[in-house]
């Protein structure tokens, strides 16, 4: 599969990062360099085996459902590039 | 009061006990070392005055007789660790004006245990490399150099500060974070120790974050014995980390009896690599005749899917790495771009503020999580991670450890592999097979090559067995007898 310049300004939109229409075309032989790389993975036998999707613990620990931190608003907006009030500020959302 | 900074850690703390110095002195001695190697860049932010003001606290906790185990210790912290009230960045731009207003668990840890900390060591943007290179701060330069070459040498990454600055002397150890090799491959590029303990093994809480899955904190120290005394601090069950494991944590110290009589130590034929450098494999050879020579019994052993764990690794990590980092949006923290909506304010800030690296491997990451290709990447890679989990349960039920080589070369100079994210990426095609499986393993240095720079040898060890893995360690660190020091010339 070859990762062309239309997927990498796709993915580049998904991720939420501005990539140049310059940096499309770069970015597209690099990444299919390492795609293809690692598509010798194709060469393992994975039929019956099943994903791995953590280490130790398959069962996660559960704690009561009660508030255990919090109430320190000034601390939670202390790095805010723009706050308000209390809030997050960001640029208009509903017109 | 000559070479405070020379002191191993033990030494150090055994001295301060015995009031042969105070912790002001030592963090003083310190201080000025970390001054005098600035030129290496291991630090992005030095702490001295916050360090002296523990030393004296320190000081007067052991006048009392309340000394921690840790007490008056001067160590780096690495620039992932969130600190409070001191700038925490991920060496990333986006994190540049970042100051936490909470302390990560191991930081606090340490802290509890009287440490004193110097500073907030360097690495690569987001732990993402192998060579420093990558950090916005700028590159860390080895203190080691090649004999009779001057051109500086990458320390290795991604903890590469870290490494630098024990390798240094200005700190007696160091916390370092290790995704695919990060702790192992700079200790063995700087000719000290480092271990990656199991998955779960250290609390996760309030380090950056990169491939949640496979990070795992860890201590440098230059010696066996000193890592084995930071591990046991930084370790231990963290209700906040939801995969910290909740098992007892022994005294490591005590555990290095000198004794690995009758131990079998396996030794993987996969990891003879094509093209691995003479000079790796005559390291390799001799590290198994000295756990021979010291009474362990050496196995042949086979990981048959060894050559699939870097590709594999290359999916999974930076799939990890675009969730984690979906969090840097110029909203709540972090460096904000303008944009004329809020989603231009996204991907400007994004764009701005990551670096070429981690674009890059949020790209791919992106990429293999995105419709249609998930099952064919992301899945794939989960299934064959299984299967080289499997190769060492089943290796760990001949053999107690194992060694291996913890890179396939020294110390390269800047500027070398840079242009090749493959070639790059190599570097940690014997350290990340721990990672996938979650194991537990640790770089000792063995030796020098034939150009005067160290090398490194690494074991791994059984699920929470860092105990035994420190005590084989420990036993090779002393018959390597791996004395060179790295020669700071006009650096220092």
């Amino acid at each position: 599969m070859s990762l062309d310049k239309a997927t990498v300004a796709h993915i580049a939109r998904l991720a939420r990062i501005r990539v140049s229409d310059a940096e499309q075309d770069s970015l597209a032989g690099e990444l299919n360099q390492i795609m293809t790389w690692i598509e010798q993975l194709d060469e393992v036998d994975t039929a019956g085996v099943e994903p791995m999707v953590s280490i130790g613990a398959v069962k996660l620990p559960m704690r009561d459902d009660v508030v255990t931190d919090g109430n320190y608003p000034e601390k939670v907006l202390a790095n805010a590039p723009e706050g308000r009030d209390g809030f997050f500020t960001v640029p208009k959302v509903v017109e | 009061m000559a070479n405070l900074t020379n002191l191993t850690l033990a030494a150090a703390r055994d001295g301060l006990k015995a009031k042969t110095f105070s912790a002001t002195e030592l963090t003083q001695a310190h201080v000025k070392a970390m001054e005098q190697t600035r030129s290496l860049n291991a630090y992005i932010t030095e702490t001295p005055e916050l360090a002296l003001k523990q030393a004296a606290a320190s000081d007067a906790r052991i006048a009392k007789g309340e000394a921690g185990a840790l007490e008056g210790l001067p160590l780096g912290i690495k620039d992932l660790f969130c600190t409070e009230g001191v700038r925490t960045t991920a060496a990333s731009k986006i994190l540049s004006n970042f100051v936490p207003q909470y302390e990560s668990t191991i930081s606090a840890k340490l802290l509890a245990a009287g440490a004193v900390t110097v500073g907030k060591t360097n690495l690569d943007e987001f732990a993402m490399g192998s060579s420093n290179m990558t950090s916005h701060f700028g590159a860390v330069e080895n203190p080691w150099r090649r004999a009779g070459d001057n051109r500086p040498l990458v320390p290795g990454g991604s903890s590469g500060g870290s490494a630098a600055a024990v390798a240094a002397r200005s700190c007696l150890g160091a916390t370092g974070t290790d995704t695919g090799g990060s702790i192992r491959q700079p200790a063995a590029f700087c000719g000290i120790v480092g271990i990656k303990p199991t998955y779960g093994r250290c609390s996760r809480w309030g380090v950056v974050a990169f491939a949640s899955s496979l990070d795992q904190a860890g201590p440098f120290a230059r010696t066996v014995r000193d890592c084995a005394i930071l591990l046991r601090e930084m370790s231990g069950f963290d209700p906040k980390d939801s995969t910290s494991a909740n098992v007892p944590v022994p005294d490591f110290e005590a555990m290095l009896t000198g004794d690995i009589r009758g131990m079998k130590i396996g030794i993987p034929k996969e990891y003879r690599m094509d093209g691995m450098s003479a000079e790796i494999d005559a390291l390799w050879q001799k590290g198994i005749d000295m756990l021979k020579a010291a009474g362990a019994d050496i196995v042949d052993i086979s990981l048959p899917h060894t050559k699939y764990a870097l590709p594999c690794y290359y999916i999974l990590a930076p799939a990890e790495a675009s969730s984690n980092l979906a969090r840097y949006d110029g909203v709540r923290y972090g460096v904000r771009e303008p944009g004329n909506s809020i989603e231009e304010l996204y991907e400007n800030s994004r764009a701005a503020g990551f670096g070429k690296e981690v674009r890059r491997r949020i790209l791919i990451g992106t990429y293999v999580l995105s419709a249609g290709y998930y099952d064919a990447y992301y899945r794939k890679a989960q299934r064959v991670r299984a299967l080289i989990a499997r190769d060492f349960e089943q290796a760990f039920q001949k053999v107690d450890a194992i060694l291996t080589p913890t890179a396939p070369s020294a110390a390269f100079a800047m500027g070398e592999k840079s242009d090749d994210p493959i070639a790059m990426y190599l570097n940690d095609v014997f350290t990340v097979t721990t990672n996938l499986a979650g194991l537990p393993g640790i770089s000792v240095p063995a030796g020098l090559s034939s150009d005067g720079l160290p090398l490194g040898l690494q074991l791994i060890g059984k699920t929470f067995d860092e105990g035994n893995l420190l005590r084989v360690a420990d036993v090779l660190e002393k018959q390597a007898a791996f004395t060179a020091t790295p020669d700071l010339g006009g650096r220092a």
